[in-house]
């Protein structure tokens, strides 16, 4: 009981971190139609950013943790958001009309691009960051284990549930959030009544870094150690909860984090840490073949 | 108001406009007229910027608009109901009248609103159903209300008979009818239904394979015998 209340806790972080990730495949997803591939580096250079942003601003401004933290969390969203603008403008816009494939094709170049970018700018080495929070509370205790949740863990999940309430009013009530579903549902229409279409997408790419650069930021205090590669396997596995939770669809890339980080964490709990990659994609394999759609996903077919 | 000079244009490589030339006066209703595949459609998406003329010229307001991009045409005062309604399925009805009023002064929401349900109470009820499962005559009422909710000076109407009971085309008609005598809107009428859409409109054209080959008042078209030949006998309602 007592073990499995504790990988609950650990796969729920797990899973909010996939979730903030996941939100910006889907949402690309549901306005251009494609997977935007750049964006688990997007995520990587959120960490890159973040690490610079806490050491510079502990550097300058003190020994006050909270504050740096504050410092560093606006840091992060700003000029991660700025990679995720530039990536549109510089790789997607001039294919906006192309086949499909061809910005896939663009968005794996800029993986790439960005990858070897951040491996000569920082180094391949691991980029270690000495634990911020320390202690926690006990919330149970039997026998020989007991079950934790440390400080981080709380600052992750708060931090995680008021950005995505943040997120879901800014999409269902403000007149940003009405454009980009209108966009979604019907970009010529969307054109015919005035919409600059190419801002919405661009402000789509905004909102996408945002929510990735802020799982960056936890990663980086979660595990302490980055490096230039954890983009390709956390993208993959948000694009995983994206898939599972219904690609286009909000609360599903939510519901899909969740389930994703929770899955890892019983598996590696229960089964074997090593495999705990294997399970994940597993999953991906099932969804594709029994329920392509997913969880919340709707069916291509749409009356009109 | 609206004046259309020589405009070609088409999808890839195919041109479906061959020199089009028209007018639209302030205040006028005017109907263009045509079988399927003449090229109705392409000239008021042509209009709109989308596609882009490839020769030719679309001034609006005395501006050419010809070049501009399709959000900016809209900002100076053209709306456009187009083929098909397309109306946001996933959308609230309000949620697709707020769409409309995109670009509007947020102050004259309220007002607008107001004046739109006035005109479809219909559109009242079903404020907070989803656009997708209004029937099709509500969806037309929508997408007019929605084009509405602009504050236009040029009303584009694309087919907004097509696929509609017979009774609910008489009330249709009557509203748009009523937008340019009450609101002074200036409305360009493209149908395949001749009778109605001449019998409301002051001017007409007809275009036949992508080139306008006859126009003049709506009476007078309605009175043409070649026009009774192909677009009203056995058609006409």
């Amino acid at each position: 009981m007592e073990y499995f209340l504790q990988q609950l806790i650990n796969g729920l972080t797990l899973g909010a971190i996939y979730g903030l990730i996941a939100i910006g495949y889907t949402m690309v997803y549901g306005i251009i139609g494609m997977i935007n591939f750049a964006h688990g580096e997007i995520y990587m250079l959120g960490a890159f950013i973040s690490l610079i942003a806490f050491l510079a601003a502990t550097t300058i401004g003190g020994s006050s943790v909270p504050i740096a933290l504050v410092i560093t969390l606006f840091a992060t969203m700003i000029f991660t958001s700025l990679w995720g603008w530039t990536v549109e403008r510089i790789a997607y816009r001039p294919l906006r009309s192309a086949p499909r494939l061809a910005p896939l094709i663009s968005a794996i170049g800029v993986s790439i691009v960005l990858q070897n970018f951040s491996q000569l700018a920082q180094g391949a080495r691991v980029k270690p960051l000495p634990p911020v929070f320390h202690g926690g509370v006990t919330l149970m205790e039997g026998g020989d284990f007991t079950v934790s949740l440390n400080w981080l863990q709380i600052v992750i999940m708060a931090l995680t549930l008021v950005l995505m309430l943040g997120f879901t009013w800014l999409i269902t009530r403000t007149a940003l959030g009405r454009a980009q579903r209108a966009t979604e549902q019907d970009r010529t229409m969307a054109a015919l009544l005035g919409i600059d279409v190419d801002r919405i997408v661009s402000a789509t790419f905004v909102m996408g870094a945002v929510l990735a650069s802020v799982a960056g930021l936890m990663v980086t205090l979660y595990y302490g150690v980055i490096d230039f590669y954890i983009g390709f396997l956390a993208g993959i596995k948000a694009f995983t909860a994206a898939v599972l939770g219904g690609i286009g669809s909000l609360p599903g890339a939510m519901l899909g984090g969740l389930l994703i980080g929770l899955i890892e964490a019983f598996w590696s709990g229960y089964f074997s840490i090593e495999y705990k990659d294997v399970a994940t994609f597993g999953i991906l394999v099932m969804v594709l073949l029994f329920r392509p759609t997913g969880l919340l996903g709707r069916p291509d077919v749409e009356k009109i | 108001m609206l004046k259309v000079e020589a405009v070609q244009s088409g999808y890839g490589r195919i041109q479906a406009l061959h020199g089009v030339d028209l007018t639209v006066a302030k205040g006028e209703i005017v109907a263009l007229v045509g079988a399927n595949g003449a090229g109705k459609t392409t000239l008021l998406m042509t209009i709109c910027g989308n596609p882009r003329a490839t020769a030719g010229q679309v001034r609006l307001g005395g501006e050419d608009i010809t070049r501009l991009p399709t959000h900016h045409i809209i900002r100076r005062g053209l709306a456009h109901c187009p083929e098909g309604r397309r109306i946001f399925p996933r959308m609230s009805v309000l949620e697709n009248l707020q769409m409309g009023a995109a670009t509007a002064l947020p102050i004259h929401f309220e007002q607008d609103l107001e004046r739109v349900l006035e005109l479809f109470p219909r559109l009242k009820e079903r404020l907070h159903q989803r656009g997708g499962t209004l029937s099709g005559g509500e969806q037309q009422m929508l997408a007019i209300g929605r084009a509405l909710m602009s504050r236009p000076k040029v009303l584009l109407l694309d087919e907004p008979s097509l696929g509609l009971a017979p009774l609910v085309v008489r009330h249709i008609f009557e509203i748009i009818a009523a937008i340019n005598r009450d609101q002074g809107v200036t409305i360009f009428l493209v149908e395949q239904n001749a009778y109605h859409a001449l019998k409301l409109a002051h001017r007409g054209y007809v275009m036949v394979n992508g080139r306008v080959t006859l126009s003049g008042t709506g009476a007078e078209l309605l009175a043409n015998p070649e026009i009774r030949a192909h677009y009203l006998d056995g058609g006409a309602a």
